[in-house]
């Protein structure tokens, strides 16, 4: 596991340039979450969408199944807090989670 | 083949500019550099030169300009000088890891405090690990002939790596010196038109400047440290095509009078050619005494200095920068530390000398000799000796 996703320095692009687009959205942010989750109580939720449009990492997006509801994405959020603190309804709580079901589906409704 | 010309060394490093036809120049005027990007600004206001001038508010800001301008592709110059270096240096590190082949000229002054608009090494050796190829001049011709060659160097698509040239402030830049300026069409031949190996281009892009993390940050600075040690070839190579297209040769490291010498002195920048006049009189004086120069700084010629010094008993490096905690200059800390990995053990005198302007003489140089013989002879440690200082 040390050296997944790692490439040799003669590989590496002159000046370690990027000539693939979007390349970031292999980037796994989920993995520096420490043991706990936000997880959103949807009584509570109004639909402002602050959270998706606070969170660094992009965790939430629209919920293409419920309207008006945003779902979350454990492979990006990275257990910040910060949707727990701006969420106007405190509606988002933390949840306690194991190492293996970190990047199980887990939006909380 | 060019033709004989009387000009200020620092106007000469401008017109070595407009000869390699830059681009853009984007600089921010400081004392001693002034004059070199005045001049291009000149050229470039008048026509001469068609390249594009970004007068820029500070020097953080026109190496920013540079890297924005060298990733479009851009032939690119800047110059600057003690504070200014200083103030670049962030930006120094970002332009050789992404590969880009700025050239600079540095026109050496000291760093305040006190306030010191005079020469010494003191800027360029705060940023001797910025990953940039580093060539030192000691006169007007080599200011010119070393400005060629390193747009050139940087540019190979083997190196592709930013080029700095030092130049001491005043000693050089403010002098007029007679020299060959050569013809356009003799720097063309020699400098083609600049093919980046990659650039900021709509229709292939690429992005540059990425973040690093942990799992690729090794690797990225691992392919920095290779870039620069593999730049040798092409460094040496390119001043073997110097030589012959305008008849001037170069080497990493130059000798002068070192046959059968016990002691040599390690000279870098104008410095030298004092003591190639002082080694000649003590010469003739029947000391036995020579001289090497350091013209590559980095990447450093290790084979080459190891070559040129053989055989002497004695070395005598002079540093015209402290290394303030160490007790030894930049330049004999790291000489001293080669000899010892590489198993060569002359006796080694650091004298630091020339310090915020201070001029070094003839007869400081058969001073220094005196001291290191005696101190040799008497098992006595030389370091970090200032040269003239007043107790
Ligand atoms: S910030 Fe809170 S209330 Fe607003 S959409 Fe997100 S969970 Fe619902
Ligand atoms: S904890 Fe941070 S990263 Fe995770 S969803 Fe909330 S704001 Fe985004």
């Amino acid at each position: 596991m040390a050296d997944e996703g790692m490439t040799p320095w003669k590989d590496l692009a002159l000046g370690c340039a990027m000539s693939e687009p979007g390349s970031s959205r292999r980037f796994n942010t989920g993995d520096w979450r420490s043991r706990r989750r936000p997880i959103t109580d949807r009584e509570k939720c109004i639909k402002c969408g602050l959270c998706w449009i606070i969170c660094p990492d992009m965790a939430y997006t629209p919920d293409p199944e419920a309207e008006g509801y945003y779902k979350w994405d454990g492979y990006y959020c990275k257990g910040c807090g910060i949707c727990i603190e701006e969420c106007p309804k405190d509606a988002i709580s933390w949840q306690e989670e194991k190492e293996e079901d970190k990047y199980g589906p887990a939006c909380g409704s | 083949m060019g033709r004989r010309v009387g000009l200020e060394v620092s106007l000469a490093c401008a017109e070595a500019v407009k000869l390699c036809n830059a681009d853009v120049i984007a600089a921010y005027p400081i004392t001693p550099q002034t004059h070199i990007v005045e001049h291009l600004a000149e050229l470039v206001a008048e026509g001469h030169l068609d390249a594009e001038f970004v007068p820029v508010e500070s020097e953080h800001s026109a190496m920013s300009a540079c890297v924005g301008s060298a990733a479009a592709g851009a032939r690119t110059f800047t110059s600057t000088s003690s504070q200014g270096l200083a103030l670049m240096h962030e930006i120094l590190f970002i332009t050789s890891s992404l590969r880009l082949p700025i050239v600079m000229a540095v026109a050496n002054r000291s760093l305040s405090a006190p306030i010191s608009i005079w020469n010494d090494h003191s800027d360029i050796m705060a940023e001797r690990d910025i990953g940039w190829v580093q060539t030192f001049a000691e006169n007007g011709q080599e200011v010119l002939d070393l400005m060629i060659h390193a747009f050139k160097v940087g540019e190979d698509p083997r190196v592709n790596l930013p080029v700095a040239v030092n130049m001491d402030g005043f000693i050089l830049t403010h002098v007029i010196e007679p020299m060959v300026m050569p013809d356009q069409a003799e720097v063309d031949a020699y400098l083609p038109p600049y093919k980046p190996s990659q650039w900021l281009n709509p229709a292939q892009p690429i992005s540059l400047g990425m973040v690093g993390v942990p799992e690729v940050y090794t690797e990225a600075k691992k392919a920095n440290l290779v870039a620069l040690e593999d730049s040798y070839p092409a460094i040496v190579e390119h001043w073997e095509g110097f030589a012959k297209a305008f008849g001037r040769s170069y080497q990493p490291i130059e000798s002068h009078r070192t046959d059968g010498a016990d002691t040599l002195f390690v000279t870098m920048g104008s410095l030298g050619e004092t003591c190639m006049s002082a080694v000649d009189q003590m010469r003739e004086d029947g000391r036995s005494v020579g001289q090497v120069r350091i013209r590559l700084w980095r990447p450093f010629p290790v084979d080459d200095f190891l070559a040129a010094i053989k055989g002497a008993k004695n070395l005598i490096v002079l540093d015209r920068a402290l290394c303030p905690g160490i007790l030894a200059g930049p330049v004999a800390t790291e000489l001293r530390a080669l000899l010892y990995a590489k198993g060569v053990r002359p006796f080694v005198a650091n004298f630091v000398a020339g310090l915020g302007g201070r001029d070094v003489t003839r007869t400081d140089f058969v001073a220094m000799l005196d001291k290191a013989e005696q101190a040799a002879a008497d098992g006595q440690e030389i370091t970090c000796q200032m040269v003239g200082v007043k107790e």
